[in-house]
């Protein structure tokens, strides 16, 4: 699959803290072609932060990451060593950040913190480098490009700093880029134009793209594929098209029906929720996660149908949904999987 | 804040949770006995001092404290060159090093809590003044200037107190000043807000504690100073006069023969130094016991 | 930016101003100048002649304008002890007060600072431990007797330093030390501080997952940030040292300017100890100032708008 730029496989992260180990992150695994966008969708908390950063091997000191397969166009990066990975880092696989205000060091100008990058992983300097941060500083729509690479960040808007960010992830040509909720914290606006501009770089560059997003519109707008996570766990992933035609996990319908589609939904008519918490995930994780959150009446009103299912893995409950190959459904116990009242098909179909 | 934000991290593992706890208050309990302890004995000095700590007995001047060959249990710290009892001095000197430092934190406390809450509370020309005044004070070199100032008034007691209280007072004026600030910006909130009785229960739970545990750290803070700058006065002469047993003094007194008789300096340092840790070590519990496990 | 210095430059006069005037009436005020000159075996005569004749007589606002306007062109008056002009003689000793000082900052922050960044890389380990005990114990630790420790301990049990005097870089190295030691505790802590926060920043995660160096990262993008406040306090205690000067110097006997503080304060050489306190003062709002500046200039926030 010389197609496959990133490839990971039961990834875990456990933490430790003063009152038992956390589970954040439970056996995900998940797949990035070349020029595909991923889109990680799931709700704060659910793990789509910490799994990006176990990619990139960027957790905290005390987290714990377990992984069968973590390999980045091939070459596995599961066991390399911090001076490995530093040197992968930026370099064949880069990452954007939430918060672009503070993103930036105050202390240098623009053109130092991207020149920085070119003279570590390429060892270009001097006028060469200042070159090729003019041109991706035009690539990524800031002009006049020679002006900003002497201002400081705090000279910039936060869309400008996060268009700042972005070039300087593009600087040495990776095959990854995870985006970490890049546009959250962006005027609507804003938002529009960033994502507009990821689109159109991903075709430039051909980069695989790991987008991570609590926004359905985003999603819909920019996915190729997706993954919706829920307390550490990849409950549902396929196409776009797949997910938002034919939601099959309780988790992703519940999500789907939060979205008021305007005309369709009558004046008066309380806003779809998912009812309950999510649950804590300190300690043995053999409770149900689902406990408490279903809707069954709010889902009987939902117009997608129920799927058709085919078990994959029968001890860790993984499904593939009738006639979509490679759009697959987890269940995190045998109570879900009863209470979900899918048709589960035999091989024998 | 960062990507690590959905799960705070700031536990270590459990046994190095508790340890930290421990240790932090560790240092000030030990810190608090010392204090305790210090001024028990200056209190109960004449009870305690075995001997006169002004006679002079020129017969035994110069006796090496117990643990010597020479010395002796009737002189457990030795004598000076005068013949005193070390013991009854370093015992009688803690009086001395304990007036100076509460009697001179009391005075800089009461001048600078007074600018401070006047600069704080009419704020405008008076808190210019007020932050003139204290930018002056921290421009003028205090050792040089108490040095100046007693040598020309005289050196005694009263002077070094006098003198200290009324060169100590500026962290005392820039924390009282912001405390007030503090306390004034809740009269504007109270104005926006329709429920009004909540000003004064914000006032009691959340500002009054950190005044009063800024207070009491900067209090310790002075006390420690005014100490240490007692005992570097009279080292030099300028300060507390001879025959009173301020350890600076005890110090200087020693040092001319502090090559053969070296536990006359190294007894009243120790004092020193080990009053001065005690009361940072308390003063640095009380800030971290009050500050942050008050956010309830 | 300039604007600014401007504004500060003012506000340092006006303070140099007020301190000038204030040791002047105070060392009036507190004892009779004529007195003092002419010592202490003169006839109530001689005393009324000299005051006569030097004009202490005169209102103590005019006494004391006379004096700034002569202090302003360097000259502040002569020695009472001495019979020299106080100016030449506080610029002959002020050269070792201010290389012992020189010196004593540059222990400090060189002890201080790598400690500091060192605790912050690893909270909680053994040299977070250590670098906390050392601090708390140096607070504590009373400089005249720190100093005579020294000296019985290095000088006379293990013959490694000399004693007094300054002839060598060797007479240099306890004076430096002990003036340099109170200093480090604040410096250490301020570093370790400040290091601990900037680490936890999104732009040093930024940098990290840029893949750049550790050592890049900690030096380069953290210190960076971290250091700004570090270089306002250290020149702060810098001036601080001026007043260390004077029981270091004493002990030492070290021919500067602290020295000559104690010599002509014993003495009651007023114009000396005027003039001592002026140009101690003077340092301090100079060096204040620059520290000011320096904080601004280096963070591009306040030097840029």
């Amino acid at each position: 699959m010389s197609n496959c730029v990133l490839d990971v496989k039961n990834l875990s992260v456990k933490i430790p803290l003063a009152g038992g180990v956390l589970h954040a992150v439970d056996n995900i695994s998940l797949s990035v072609a070349k020029g595909e966008t991923l889109c990680i969708v799931g709700e704060s908390g659910c793990g789509k932060s910490l799994t990006s950063l176990a990619i990139m091997d960027l957790l905290p000191k005390k987290a714990i990451r377990k992984v069968d397969t973590l390999k980045l166009g091939g070459t596995s990066i599961a066991n390399f060593s911090e001076k490995d990975m530093s040197s992968i880092r930026g370099n064949k696989m880069g990452m954007i950040f939430q918060e672009p205000m503070t993103s930036l060091n105050p202390a240098f100008t623009v053109e130092n913190q991207m020149v920085e990058t070119l003279a570590r992983h390429q060892s270009v300097t001097g006028s060469k480098a200042r070159e090729l941060a003019v041109n991706m500083l035009e690539k990524v729509g800031i002009t006049p490009a020679e002006q900003r690479l002497k201002q400081y960040p705090h000279q910039l808007s936060g869309g400008l700093r996060q268009r700042v960010m972005i070039a300087m992830t593009l600087l040495c040509e990776p095959e990854l880029i995870i985006a970490d909720e890049p546009t959250t914290a962006l005027d609507v606006t804003i938002q529009a134009q960033i994502l507009d501009l990821l689109r159109q770089l991903q075709n430039d560059f051909d980069v695989g793209l790991i987008f991570i997003t609590h926004d359905l519109g985003v999603v819909a707008n920019i996915a190729d594929r997706v993954a919706v996570m829920y307390a550490g766990q990849i409950v549902e992933e396929g196409t776009v098209f797949e997910i938002f035609d034919k939601p099959t996990h309780p988790y992703t319908r519940g999500l789907l029906r939060c979205i008021p589609v305007p005309g369709k939904i009558k004046r008066g008519e309380p806003l779809g929720s998912i009812p309950g918490m999510v649950p804590s995930l300190i300690g043995t994780m053999d409770a149900c996660r689902f406990e408490g959150r279903w809707d069954d009446a709010s889902d009987r009103k939902f117009k997608q149908k129920k799927q058709k299912i085919r078990p994959l893995c029968l001890k860790d409950r993984i499904f593939e949904v009738e006639g979509d190959a490679g759009h697959i459904v987890r269940f995190c116990c045998d109570e879900c999987l009863k209470k979900s009242n899918l048709n589960i098909m035999t091989a024998n179909g | 804040m960062s990507a690590n934000s959905e799960i705070k991290l700031d536990d270590g593992p459990k046994l190095g949770l508790l340890a930290k706890k421990v240790k932090g208050h560790q240092g000030m309990i030990i810190g608090s006995l010392i204090v305790f302890s210090v001024i028990a004995v200056a209190l109960l000095a004449p009870l305690l001092a075995p001997h006169d700590p002004y006679q002079q007995d020129l017969m035994k001047r110069l006796v090496p404290p117990v643990w010597d060959d020479r010395g002796s249990w009737e002189h457990i710290f030795g004598t000076d060159h005068l013949g005193r009892d070390y013991l009854s001095r370093l015992i009688y000197g803690a009086r001395i090093s304990l007036l100076i430092g509460i009697g001179a934190a009391l005075i800089s406390g009461l001048i600078g809590t007074i600018m401070g809450v006047l600069a704080g509370y009419f704020g405008g020309r008076v808190d210019m003044v007020v932050t003139f005044m204290i930018t002056v004070r921290l421009s003028m070199p205090v050792v040089l200037v108490a040095l100046a100032v007693v040598a020309i008034v005289g050196g005694s007691l009263q002077v070094v107190i006098t003198v200290l209280g009324l060169l100590l007072w500026d962290r005392f004026a820039v924390v009282m000043r912001s405390s007030t600030l503090q306390i004034r910006s809740m009269d504007y909130v109270a104005a926006a807000q329709a429920v009004g009785c909540s000003v004064s229960r914000v006032l009691m739970t959340e500002v009054m504690p950190n005044v009063v545990n800024n207070l009491i750290v900067i209090t310790t803070i002075e006390i420690a100073h005014a100490i240490i700058l007692e005992a570097a006065l009279s080292f030099l002469g300028l300060g507390v006069q001879p025959p009173l047993p301020s350890w600076g003094l005890m110090v200087s007194e020693g040092k001319d023969m502090m090559l053969f008789e070296s536990w006359l300096i190294t007894i009243p340092g120790v004092a020193l130094f080990l009053l001065v840790l005690a009361i940072n070590l308390m003063g640095d519990g009380v800030r971290d016991i009050t500050a942050p496990e008050n956010r309830n | 930016m300039l604007f600014y210095t401007i504004k500060r430059f003012g506000l340092a006069s006006l303070v140099a101003l007020t301190v000038s005037f204030i040791s002047f009436g105070l060392l009036y005020l507190s004892s009779d100048p004529a007195i003092a000159m002419a010592g202490e075996t003169a006839s109530d005569a001689d005393i009324e002649a000299i005051r006569k004749l030097y004009g202490f007589d005169r209102p103590i606002l005019v006494q004391y304008l006379d004096w700034l306007m002569r202090a302003m062109s360097g000259d502040l008056g002569k020695s009472y002890y001495f019979r020299t002009d106080v100016s030449a003689l506080i610029g002959e000793r002020l050269p070792t007060t201010m290389m012992l000082g020189v010196s004593a900052i540059s222990f400090a922050i060189i002890f201080s600072v790598p400690l500091g960044v060192a605790a912050a890389i690893r909270p909680n380990s053994i040299i977070d431990r250590v670098a906390l005990f050392l601090s708390v114990m140096g607070q504590a630790l009373p400089s005249f007797w720190f100093a005579l420790m020294l000296i019985v301990l290095l000088s006379v049990n293990l013959r490694l330093l000399p004693t007094s005097g300054s002839d060598s870089w060797l007479h240099f190295v306890m004076p430096t030390v002990v003036l340099g030691y109170y200093a480090a505790p604040a410096i250490m802590r301020l570093t370790r501080t400040g290091m601990l926060e900037v680490l936890s920043t999104d732009y040093i995660r930024t940098a990290r997952a840029k893949g750049l160096q550790p050592a890049i990262v900690l030096f380069k993008h953290a210190l960076r940030n971290a250091i700004i406040p570090v270089v306002s306090l250290a020149a702060v205690q810098f001036g601080f040292m001026l007043g260390g000067s004077i029981v270091v110097e004493t002990i030492f006997a070290l021919h500067g300017a602290g020295f000559l503080a104690w010599e002509s304060i014993t003495r009651n050489d007023l114009p000396t100890v005027q003039g001592l306190i002026l140009v101690f003062s003077l340092f301090y709002i100079v060096l204040t100032f620059l520290a000011d500046l320096l904080n601004a200039w280096l963070d591009p926030r306040i030097r840029i708008n």
